[in-house]
């Protein structure tokens, strides 16, 4: 099998601007940085199959036929990444509502901690 | 090996919980009938596991091919020795986290109106399915789902009645569960462009035919992925921060059973597929870090909870020593060990849950004089707290001095360098833990908070009749305290205390059973170690599909590597 240049370029990309957006502390910016780490992923999967479609009978040019494993584990995937997609939509307007801001706030427990106990360890 | 009758067994360790799932949501409007049958449903499905536990002893591995496709091309479900055994130790662990849950949120129900109990119970029974289908799954793709089903229940637990600080600690958590997941399935991606297969027994045939700097870039990539679920050096940093946000139950069943799923995906993987360890050196170093860093961090915290995280991250270390050794003697001490850990770290989040309860906190300058509030539960916390440590004759001493032995035998240097770093760190959770104990049970209880405190200028004003006065009030105040946590742990919801209770029992059964407990992790070992075992159990599982020829199209993968 021959995976093409673009496809990989392709792949590359989409998992640079995936992870990059993944290290946001906006919520929103982290869904679509795993919306695109998920479609390199999927694109990377797809990588593997190539030829005729599997359909009906035998290609009649001879060209060997796609392997259709790839594709279920993508369909799998897709679905995989559609319940975690809901659960950070839920979780990101969750968190603007509970905190009227976009972002994922600081640590309050580390602060607390600090501040109920200065000296700990030293006792 | 063919077809016996309890071979349907299997797929009920799996079926049960979802199936428990589906139930407990339909009827979420229920409560009582909630509870009961979620409990049930483990209950059940923790007697089929020892029944099958029993069963693979006895006969060997049992193989099931879902759907009647056999190996290679269907998912197949395989139940060796050690996924037997781990599925026993998950669901006791399951089941006993649920009752607690249940018994706390029985008593919590007035208190909290707006927790969402009823999404508790389908979400822990997801849980428990993923879990499952984790130690069972035949192939790598099985494996990522079964991860994946963990995880999103996982991410609902832990952000659970979203509050503020839980969606706060749940989003690194999540992030980081989620990077490690688009990892694991790049992995497979690249095994399957590779070799053309992702069961886990084709592989094992196949992958010694790929160029090795395939097979070692591959095994890095499976072995960052479960690295960062099993919170190992590196890519621990997550598992403090986000675990002690979450209510007790939920952190003690994560604690327990989440970081094991990756431990023991570790020890699936790097037994069956790369057995050859190009990366011994490396997972020793990193198990060596794993149990200094992580206790080291445990010294210096201040709250129970994320002193036990830290010690949680510890402890994985000892797993990855036993791994790394790559010997039989290695592997069966790092089973008994995960068994180990997994009731010892579950039971002491448990008791955490019940000092915040008669404490109302768990940070450690707030806590105090509990030992004679509560004696019971001082006592609850001391035994696992031992065993953790590793104080013989407990479970926790057993498997550390299998892990040495095994250690010693190995011989080489670095393996020498661990088991002294697993000596330190092992006399460090015990300084850690005593530490915590004694402050929370032993020493009397704390001043007066400052909020309690009259003015200090006052004093100084009024001189000394007035600070013997105050030193009286604070005495009085102190007294009061006491007695109120003495009421408060004798109100404890009989639930949760029975389900700790139970927890520390099985810890310590761990020690009183080692004899035969011992013997099966060092079976699975063993069989671990012979991978045609598990190979021949697989394909031997049916008859091989009619019609199928080389020519057929699941063929037509054959240029990307070992043709099918």
């Amino acid at each position: 099998m021959t995976t093409s240049v673009v496809l990989a370029v392709t792949v590359g990309a989409l998992f640079a601007c995936g992870i990059y957006l993944m290290l946001s502390r906006n919520l929103i910016r982290v869904l679509l940085g795993f919306l695109l780490a998920g479609h390199a992923v999927n694109l990377l999967l797809l990588s593997n199959s190539d030829g005729a479609a599997p359909i009906v009978g035998e290609p009649s040019n001879g060209e060997p036929m796609a392997d259709p494993v790839p594709q279920a584990l993508i369909l799998t995937a897709i679905v995989i990444s559609l319940a975690v997609t809901t659960f950070l939509l839920a979780m990101a307007y969750r968190n603007y509502k509970v905190t009227e801001e976009p972002e994922i706030g600081d640590d309050t427990e580390d602060v607390e901690l600090e501040d109920a106990s200065p000296g700990a360890g030293d006792e | 090996m063919n077809g016996s009758a309890l071979d349907f067994l299997l797929p009920l360790a799996i079926v049960l919980p979802m199936a428990g799932a589906a139930t407990t949501l339909v009827v979420s409007r229920r409560p009582r009938v909630q509870r009961f049958i979620s409990v049930g449903t483990l209950a059940v499905q923790l007697a089929v596991e020892i029944l099958m536990l029993a069963r693979v002893v006895q006969n060997g591995t049992i193989v099931v091919n879902v759907g009647g496709w056999t190996a290679p091309f269907g998912i197949t479900l395989v139940a060796d020795e050690l996924a037997a055994f781990m599925l026993v130790v998950s669901t006791t662990v399951a089941l006993a986290v649920l009752v607690y849950a249940i018994s706390q949120g029985m008593a919590d129900e007035s208190e909290t109106p707006e927790t969402p109990v009823s999404i508790f119970h389908p979400t822990f029974l997801i849980l428990a399915t993923g879990v499952s289908n984790a130690f069972v799954a035949g192939d790598l793709f099985n494996l990522f789902v079964s991860f994946e089903i963990l995880l999103t229940a996982s991410f609902v637990l832990i952000t659970l009645g979203g509050t503020k600080e839980r969606l706060r600690a749940g989003a690194p958590y999540i992030v980081v569960s989620l990077l490690s997941s688009l990892i694991f399935l790049s992995a497979i991606a690249l095994t399957y462009a590779a070799t053309g297969t992702i069961n886990l027994a084709d592989l094992s045939v196949k992958l010694p035919a790929v160029d090795p700097d395939i097979v070692a870039t591959l095994q890095a990539m499976l072995l960052v992925a479960f690295g960062v679920k099993a919170a190992v050096f590196p890519m621990y940093a997550w598992l403090p921060d986000s675990y002690p946000s979450a209510p007790a139950p939920v952190t003690a069943v994560f604690a327990g059973l989440l970081t094991k799923v990756g431990i023991y995906a570790i020890i699936r993987v790097q037994n069956l597929l790369f057995p050859t360890g190009s990366f011994g050196t490396l997972l020793m170093i990193a198990a060596l870090l794993t149990m200094v860093i992580g206790i080291l961090g445990a010294v210096a915290q201040s709250g129970i909870k994320r002193m036990l995280s830290f010690t949680l991250v510890s402890h994985i270390g000892y797993m990855l020593f036993g791994v790394a050794l790559g010997s039989t003697a290695g592997t069966a001490a790092a089973i008994y060990y995960v068994a180990h850990h997994i009731l010892v770290q579950t039971a002491l989040f448990l008791g955490v849950g019940l000092i915040e309860r008669v404490a109302g906190s768990t940070v450690l300058a707030r806590l105090g004089g509990l030992a004679s509030a509560s004696p019971l539960l001082a006592a609850l916390f001391f035994l696992p707290a031992m065993n953790l440590a590793g104080m013989p004759p407990f479970s926790g001493f057993l498997g550390k001095v299998g892990l040495f032995e095994a250690g010693v035998q190995d011989g080489r240097v670095l393996s020498l360098i661990l088991v002294i770093g697993g000596t330190l760190t092992s006399l460090l959770t015990l300084y850690a833990i005593v530490r915590v104990w004694g402050r929370t049970f032993w020493r009397p209880a704390p001043e007066v908070t400052a909020l309690e405190e009259p003015d200090d200028a006052l004093q100084t004003e009024s001189g000394r009749s007035l600070a013997t006065r105050r030193a009286a009030q604070r005495e009085a105040l102190r007294q009061a305290k006491r007695r109120e946590a003495g009421e408060k742990a004798a109100r404890l919801p009989l639930g949760m205390v029975g389900a700790t209770t139970a927890m520390v029992a099985v810890g310590l059964l761990l020690t009183v059973a080692a004899g035969p407990i011992y013997q099966v992790a060092q079976d699975a070992a063993e069989a671990l170690s012979d991978r045609n075992q598990y190979v021949q159990a697989v394909f031997s599982s049916g008859e091989p599909l009619p019609g199928l020829d080389p020519g057929s199209p699941a063929a037509a993968n054959g240029q990307a590597g070992g043709g099918r």
